[in-house]
């Protein structure tokens, strides 16, 4: 099955099995094994991509879905050289050990600030009128879809908090 | 064979001419692994288009597979394979002569002989992973079920000692504890844990001639490389076995499992390079876990709190044809004085998975239950807690009154009270409130084992001054790429960026691997050792060379400092010296082995653990609300990658004591929670305030660099300190791990 989207700046087109999520068809078929298979379930974030600039377990979408989309996965975030400002982040704090979570840590947290930007509240909000502040309580909520075995939980919400406001 | 006083001599290390040992440096890595390039093993770019392998598993415990029907999955689109145990190719016995426990994994694979669910009995390989999975599904088995044992609990009963294994006794317990003033005769159970680590087991093989090419994510290099040639019936030689970046470990990929024999197999086969990897369910029900155990501790102390006697006795489980014990006794033989002591274990053999070494085997467990039994005794004594532990620090080793290396536990202890506010616990439960929540602080110490093993490392100088360590060890995500980066320049003087690093390869020297926190210690002992011999190499490359500025002098005197090679005011660039004088570049290799009189110390890493935790007395929920720790562990070598496996086991410790259990279902013999939702590893949200230091330390009985392990201290003791701090905010006093909602609204009083 033909589909064709945007993926980190360029277009891409493909003829699918339907059956194909997209976290297989950014690993097998595109070649972009940033991306990780943990669970294949959503149930631990690794394989968090940015769709529209959203955030979504790309294991629990078929990629046939995502005709026209504009999809960014790990790949796409530095500028040639130059780490993006969370990948930075995450270099600078420690946070991460055997950097399998890794990819979908920082591409949730990206996610994740926007979300925030666009006021969007979260279980620990109190008040759900005022503009969102990123305190440590609700970073951590925001960010507990994605598991990190090894627990570099510390060291993620520094490298969260230091590269705060910049997504 | 060297004696751990040839260790006491100032080394560059020591010395720590440029600052990096020690130094938080960014890992060696950490710019692949955040731009996601870093390739793990099914990812690795195979010489030709892979085929893709999926597994099929058993819904029986024990039984026969009596017949399999696969004329439907062979018929399906993209089809290459399909084996079962009717027709998969013969294979050698696994692993005996290198580890028995290696042959722990289904020997050999896909055999019709079932011993626990899950157990692989199929295997599909098609052109892509869509057909393959949807063939998987349409190969029919037939099976002959046994009967089998599957819950430990029904069979504590047919518990026997472990094989080649006593008791340990020391004075006359019974005695001792029947005449104590003072006496607690508690059971503490701790559960059946997954490792869950975020990268499932996978394998991408390929042949070349004869030869074999595995990238696989494992945490033993030449274990892994043995077995297979042993399954393979080929020599070693013949297989290169590849594990670059592994995505945790913990214990659980120690051993080979099924995706790298049938990728081996299957490309073999086909002419083809197969990659399979585990699905979530298949890594809870098909590889190793940490089993259960009940632990009956009983200490009787004089009114003072000095301990006569002290006995912990732990039951566990293994699989009935894969003996593991979970040797969750061990630790207490070192912690706490006592004249009278007893410990030992007992095992239980049951139908379901293999039981198998998960991060701090023995410890993780078994502080669980002393470390909660001395708040209990404490309590009982009117004591604080830490008082009591001072009470009873020992001046040697409790039982074999060996010296010990180091000790800092009570400045573990010292300084985390002070540090983390101790003075302020009631030590009545129950009384403080912060609105809904009842607030309560705990600790406890912690004890592991410190070892080193056999290693070896090369470390080549080419003509550019670009030094590269190579060595066939692996890092799981501790860090040792970028320690063996700091070893090595430090070593030989140069700058970081000056050092390569390449890991993870049979071809290479040979390393043990991770496991047992003895990677650091064993691995960069040999690092050292290696770096050591290079500098012997080009200090007499240099002096005699005509050419050199160093021509002529003494190579003992001969410095290493800021890429240069140096005698008094005269040097030069290491890169000039090797490419003048040996422009092919110089290699040269180092090992390390156990001092002989390493064994007449006991050895071991220290910490204590703080924790505040409320309570919701109404749906019984507990939050930590903060957490420290205090760690002596050596020289340590990386201030960012030391304090991040150190927190990361405390988080381990969060688990257990909060979340993290299995338990078997008693009519499949199937693990209730195979996924990372019914099965829950510390997330964000669970994780407040935890933080931790180190001591100064330098425990020259360890290895040459006087460095200790750290992987696994962080865990134990971390749980029991949080099961304190919930009985001191709420009066539950629960000793079944972990503690979860329900069984503290039970147990409050």
């Amino acid at each position: 099955m033909k589909t064709s989207f945007k993926l980190n700046g360029q277009a891409a087109s493909l003829d699918l099995d339907p059956r194909t999520t997209l976290l297989d068809a950014l690993r097998e078929n595109l070649g972009l094994k940033g991306s990780k298979k943990g669970c294949d379930h959503g149930q631990c974030g690794a394989c968090t991509v940015l769709v529209n600039g959203r955030r979504i377990n790309a294991c629990l979408s078929l990629a046939v879905t995502h005709e026209d989309d504009e999809i960014t996965t790990i790949e796409g975030l530095a500028q040639g050289e130059a780490l993006h400002p969370v990948q930075a982040a995450f270099l600078e704090q420690d946070a991460f050990q055997c950097g399998y979570c890794t990819p979908g840590q920082i591409c949730s947290t990206i996610g994740m600030l926007k979300e925030a930007a666009d006021g969007w509240a979260s279980l620990v909000t109190e008040d759900l009128t005022a503009d969102t502040v990123l305190t440590d309580a609700e970073i951590r909520e925001r960010m507990s879809g994605n598991l990190c075995r090894c627990s570099a939980y510390p060291q993620i919400l520094a490298a969260i908090r230091s590269a705060g406001g910049v997504a | 064979m060297s004696s751990v006083k040839d260790w006491a001599a100032p080394t560059p290390i020591s010395e720590n001419r440029s600052g990096l040992i020690g130094k938080g440096v960014d890992r060696y890595e950490g710019r692949l692994k955040v731009t996601g390039t870093a390739p793990f093993a099914y990812e690795v770019e195979a010489p030709s288009p892979p085929a893709y392998g999926v597994l099929i598993a058993s819904p029986i415990a024990k039984g026969q597979v009596a017949s399999a029907d696969i004329s439907a999955a062979q018929a399906a689109p993209g089809v290459r394979l399909v084996w079962t145990p009717h027709n998969v190719p013969a294979q050698g016995e696994r692993g005996a002569k290198i580890n028995p426990r290696s042959q722990r994994g289904s020997n050999p694979a896909l055999a019709a002989k079932i011993e626990h669910f899950g157990q692989h009995v199929g295997f599909v390989v098609a052109d892509t992973l869509e057909n393959a999975k949807a063939a998987a599904a349409l190969v029919r088995f037939d099976y002959a079920p046994e009967p089998a044992d599957l819950i430990f609990e029904d069979n504590l009963g047919a518990a026997d000692q472990p094989e080649g294994e006593e008791d340990v006794r020391v004075g006359d317990f019974e005695a001792a504890f029947d005449r104590a003033p003072v006496r607690l005769d508690e059971t503490y159970v701790s559960p059946l844990q997954n490792h869950a680590q975020m990268e499932p087991c996978a394998t991408t093989a390929w042949w070349d001639g004869d030869n074999v090419t595995v990238h696989t994510s494992i945490q033993m290099v030449k274990g892994g490389q043995h077995t297979l040639a042993e399954t393979l019936m080929i020599p070693s030689t013949q297989v290169r076995l590849l594990t670059r970046y592994i995505g945790g470990g913990f214990g659980g990929k120690g051993q080979s499992y099924d995706d790298l024999t049938l990728a081996a197999l299957a490309a073999r086969e086909l002419g083809q390079p197969v990659k399979v990897a585990y699905t979530r369910q298949q890594m809870f029900q098909a590889t190793i876990h940490r089993p259960a155990v009940h632990m009956r501790v009983r200490l009787g102390a004089q009114a003072d709190g000095r301990l006569d006697a002290f006995a912990l006795e732990a039951v566990t489980h293994c699989r009935r044809e894969a003996p593991f014990t979970e040797h969750a006794a061990n630790f207490a033989r070192s912690l706490y004085a006592a004249p009278n002591r007893l410990t030992g274990h007992r095992l239980v053999k049951l139908d379901i998975p293999a039981a198998g070494a998960m991060r701090a085997p023995g410890e993780a467990s078994g502080m669980l239950s002393l470390e909660c039994a001395m708040d209990e005794l404490a309590e009982q004594l009117g004591m604080d807690p830490i008082a009591l532990r001072l009470r009873n620090e020992p001046e040697t080793d409790p039982e074999t009154g060996k010296p010990f290396s180091t000790r800092q536990l009570v400045r573990c202890m010292t300084e985390g009270a002070q540090r983390f506010g101790w003075d302020r616990r009631n030590p009545k439960p129950g009384q403080v409130r912060d609105g809904r929540w009842l607030v309560g602080l705990g600790m406890a110490a912690a004890i592991r084992g410190n070892f080193l093993l056999p290693a070896k490392a090369g470390v080549r100088i080419d003509a550019d001054g670009t030094i590269t360590l190579r060595q066939g060890m692996t890092d799981i995500g501790t860090g040792t790429y970028t320690i063996l980066a700091q070893i090595t320049a430090e070593t030989l003087g140069v700058p970081l960026a000056q050092v390569k690093v390449e890991l993870g390869d049979s071809d290479f020297p040979p390393a043990p691997g991770s496991g047992g926190q003895f990677g650091a210690a064993t691995a960069g002992s040999a690092a050292f050792a290696a770096g050591m011999n290079l500098r012997k190499a080009l200090a007499e490359l240099a002096t005699g060379d005509p050419n050199s500025p160093l021509y002529g002098d003494d190579p003992e005197l001969v410095t290493f400092g800021g890429g240069n090679i140096a005698v008094d005011n005269r040097a030069e660039p290491l890169e000039r010296l090797v490419a003048r004088a040996a422009p092919e570049g110089v290699y040269v290799e180092g090992s390390i082995t156990p001092a002989a009189d390493a064994r007449d110390y006991s050895q071991h890493t220290y910490g204590a653990h703080f924790a505040e935790v409320g309570v919701d007395p109404d749906t019984g929920e507990v939050r930590l609300r903060r957490m420290f720790g205090v760690f002596a562990a050596g020289r340590i070598l990386n201030a960012k990658t030391a304090m991040s496996q150190i927190t990361g086991g405390m988080i381990w410790g969060v688990g257990t004591a909060l979340h993290e259990y299995n338990e078997v279902d008693p009519r499949y013999g199937s693990f209730i929670a195979q996924d990372l939702a019914g099965y829950h590893v510390p997330a964000h949200a669970d994780i407040a305030d935890l933080s931790a230091m180190f001591l100064d330390e330098v425990d020259d009985k360890a290895n040459p660099m006087g460095i200790k392990g750290v992987g696994e201290l962080g865990i134990a003791g971390a749980g029991a300190a949080i099961a304190n701090a919930v009985y001191n905010a709420c009066g539950a006093r629960i000793r079944d791990y972990p503690l979860t909602p329900e069984k503290v609204l039970a147990a409050l009083p």
